[in-house]
């Protein structure tokens, strides 16, 4: 058993995760109540540094999602005002949130990623960007993905089936965010990785079991309907072919440690049904912890228990 | 980033001793997997801030009724009746508050038997006990697209598959509802009820033709099929000339002076007096009334005695002297059109100034909800992400697919002041411009609308059949205007 500590569990803000982060937030602060530990819980907003400052606490929890909580803005903050804090740092945060920077540097270090090239807002009005169009459908084909490149809802992922979509869904994408990515789209298996930080100083990430997510409807224009609630059943531990299972860990932990991740990550990858390969999609620095999400099932498939998990979330902050 | 794992999958490999989540999946029925929580409702629920202006609410605006009259009433129940309010009522509901549902009732022309009025918890308490009495799953309901948002989820709730017909300025084409209804017997599939609110429909603004509503009242008829007549704003007519309800149709075609056999009519005083009182009704045949009580039974035993006794009180008050004639209910109901009449000019107005030329929209004679539909394809849930301080409904909402509808928009009038309405209307077209800006740049057409022809034909007056989405001839925006519109993009 740890010592107790006193710890602020930020939760809520403004994001378009903010019901998620609330939920996520208020089971993070009952584990910590059963184990002891004094809690104090707010809401992330305007009064979020003076009620920090208030309360004293030995560290902060990060229970936050998206926007802010997620892209190193709180993590700044936090550091700026001296309070240990669970999870990534700033740069590891924004590595991981902004999915363009993260591909780049997973090509850089040979981490498979599927092809995709990332456009801004500000190219489209100023660099004439709708003339390189061609361009995407001559390197990447059909059918694209179009991501806003730091939204983590479910909310503004688009598909293109051909060049008279890409347009629309390249603006409807903007909607969530100034920079999108236009990603081939690989056909296959959904798969999730949770990494955690073991216990002691000199200990390494570990891999969590395998979660495959598999959506009810297979169809593209459905694609959005991958993230909602109801329309996705989950397998955990994944039942995957030889090799699959961990060569999907090894990567997961390549790039959590490419990224500079701490504490905690989940890494999404796609097993692509025609190749057999593997590459990673993206990084979360900040997964959820409801009852539903997949951290916690992926730690549960491992007999981590939800109390155990969040202890060992917190002592993140304390390994900095 | 957050994903979750769904409340109705099970895993593959289960431990229900070890696994929380699969011991609570084992748990939950098979029905709660059509309770879907969708990302949309997610964005929308971040719009309820203080600064966001909300034309996203079905709100009434309830600051217009007299807090010293609101005071008097509570106290005369109080000073009255305390033990009565605090006790449990009728399932069907007191005496007392019928008697008004009845007067409501004439005042729209509908002669109706107390006997068969249920009191309710809200008009969504109806719709909850229509389908728990007659849906079984698999069950089909038909209704109107767009249809009301908040029937969609209690139709999932129930299992229930829902044929929607899309409805154009004069309401649901019967024409489409009968090929719809020859199609389903010919699939040996047997509707159970047709849901449709024919006045000022949510959230289409449209109003169900005479013609329409004497053809379906005999459709429903000539197939021995219930039909649900969702009537929240049918009193707030601002022009035009009420028309009458299913239910007294219906009753009309039985003969006898008797009453319907076949509409199962929702009323509410949510819409004109206050959502707050959570107070609705029901009048149905007897052995569907009969059912609705034992469903209701079941779900809360008695709607609020407190409430209850609250609207006997309110509808014994006289108006006040130099107002019209007649009780104070009415009057108040006059008061809400005169506001609301205005508040539906001003949106018509930023409509027509901020969405003139790329868009279309309705024109309703009375209600809460304006139906704007996009040109070019935009998504109207992306537009609210875009949209920085306002809020509406995404189309989307109104459709059990949650696909189409996707470049429409609902719109609330009632419950938001002028100022408001107008600077809401301003910032959802200044992101459009942004939106048609960036699609121009990239597809190579640079400004195609803003650069339209000033003047586009005048059209043809609205005749039966017209689609929704071309209800209101639309002026294209004048050179200036499309000026003013590059310069705030070129900024």
């Amino acid at each position: 058993m740890n010592a107790a500590r006193k710890v602020a569990v930020l939760k809520g803000g403004g994001s378009l995760e903010r019901t998620v982060s609330l939920r996520s937030g208020a089971r993070v602060q009952q584990a910590l109540s059963r184990l002891g530990h004094e809690v104090i819980a707010i809401d992330a907003g305007p009064e979020l540094v003076a009620q920090v400052h208030e309360c004293q606490p030995d560290a902060a929890f990060v229970a936050l999602h998206g926007r802010d909580g997620e892209d190193g803005t709180v993590q700044g903050l936090l550091e700026l005002i001296g309070v240990p804090y669970t999870g990534s740092g700033p740069a590891a945060c924004m590595r991981c949130t902004d999915k363009a920077l993260a591909k780049y540097l997973m090509r850089e270090a040979g981490i498979p990623t599927p092809e995709f090239t990332a456009i801004k807002e500000s190219a489209i009005k100023e660099l004439g960007v709708g003339a390189a169009l061609p361009d995407v459908e001559r390197t990447l084909g059909f059918p694209l993905v179009v991501k806003p490149a730091s939204q983590g809802s479910a909310l503004g992922v688009k598909f293109a089936r051909s060049s008279d979509e890409l347009p629309a869904a390249i603006v409807g994408a903007l909607s969530y965010d100034r920079k999108v990515v236009i990603e081939r789209y690989v056909k296959g298996r959904d798969l999730a990785v949770s990494v955690l930080e073991s216990e002691g100083d000199d200990a390494e990430p570990v891999a969590l079991p395998v979660v495959e997510a598999i959506p009810r409807e297979e169809e593209f224009y459905n694609y959005e309907s991958r993230y909602e609630i109801g329309m996705t059943t989950f397998v955990c531990p994944a039942e995957l072919p030889e090799g699959a299972d961990e060569r999907a860990r090894e990567l997961a932990l390549e790039t959590y440690g490419l990224l500079g991740c701490h504490g905690v990550a989940r890494v999404d990858l796609m097993l692509d049904a025609a190749s057999g390969e593997l590459s990673v999609l993206e990084t979360n620095v900040g997964p959820g912890l409801t009852e539903t999400s997949l951290l916690p099932l992926a730690a549960d498939a491992a007999g981590i228990g939800f109390d155990e998990l969040v202890e060992r979330i917190l002592a993140s902050a304390f390994t900095r | 980033m957050e994903r979750s794992t769904s409340a109705g999958g099970g895993g593959r490999r289960t431990r229900p001793a070890a696994h929380e989540l699969a011991r609570y999946e084992g748990l939950f029925a098979a029905r709660t997997s059509g309770m879907k929580s969708s990302a949309m409702r997610e964005m929308m629920a971040l719009t309820e801030r203080p600064d966001v202006i909300s034309l996203a609410g079905g709100l009434p605006d309830t600051s217009t009724f007299a807090p010293e009259l609101y005071a008097k009433l509570m106290a005369q129940v109080a000073e009255e009746s305390t033990a009565r309010a605090l006790q449990y009522g009728p399932t069907e509901g007191m005496a007392a508050t019928v008697g008004c549902i009845v007067e409501v009732m004439a005042r729209e022309g509908t002669r109706v038997d107390p006997a068969d009025v249920i009191v309710t918890t809200g008009g969504q308490q109806v719709i909850d006990l229509v389908c728990k009495t007659l849906i079984d799953p698999g069950d089909v309901i038909v209704a109107e697209a767009p249809t009301y948002p908040g029937a969609v989820p209690t139709f999932s709730a129930y299992q229930a598959e829902v044929e929607q017909i899309e409805i154009d300025a004069d309401g649901m084409p019967i024409d489409a509802l009968e090929s719809t209804l020859d199609r389903l017997h010919a699939e040996g599939r047997r509707p159970k009820f047709i849901y449709t609110i024919p006045n000022f429909q949510n959230p289409g603004g449209v109003t169900m033709s005479l013609a329409r509503r004497r053809r379906l009242v005999e459709v429903a008829r000539e197939r021995e099929l219930l039909v649900l007549e969702d009537n929240p704003y049918g009193l707030l007519r601002y022009e035009g000339e009420p028309l009458p309800t299913l239910y007294s149709l219906d009753a009309e075609a039985v003969g006898r002076g008797g009453a319907s056999d076949l509409v199962i009519y929702l009323g509410t005083f949510s819409k004109i007096l206050s959502p707050g009182l959570r107070l609705g009704w029901a009048v149905a045949p007897r052995p569907v009334v009969e059912k609705l009580n034992l469903g209701k039974q079941g779900a809360d035993l008695c709607s609020s005695p407190v409430t209850q006794m609250f609207v006997a009180a309110y509808f014994a008050e006289l108006g006040t002297e130099g107002g019209p004639p007649g009780p104070a209910w009415i009057e108040y109901v006059e008061r809400l059109k005169q506001l609301y009449r205005r508040r539906r000019d001003v949106m018509l107005e930023a409509l027509e100034e901020h969405f003139g030329g790329r868009a279309s929209w309705t024109r309703p004679e009375g209600g809460l909800f304006i139906w704007a539909s996009l040109d070019g394809g935009v998504d109207t849930t992306d537009l609210l992400a875009r949209s920085e301080g306002v809020a509406f409904v995404p189309g989307r909402a109104a459709y059990m697919d949650g696909r189409r509808g996707s470049s429409s928009m609902r719109l609330n009038f009632a419950g938001v002041p002028d100022e408001d309405i107008r600077e809401g209307i301003r910032r959802i077209g200044k992101v459009m411009s942004g939106d048609t800006g960036l699609l121009g740049t990239l597809t190579g057409s640079p400004s195609v609308r803003a650069h339209a022809p000033a003047a586009a034909e005048p059209r043809p007056p609205v005749e039966d059949g017209t689609p929704l989405a071309d209800v209101v001839a639309l002026p294209r925006r004048d050179a200036e205007s499309s000026r003013s519109a590059r310069r705030r993009r070129d900024r």
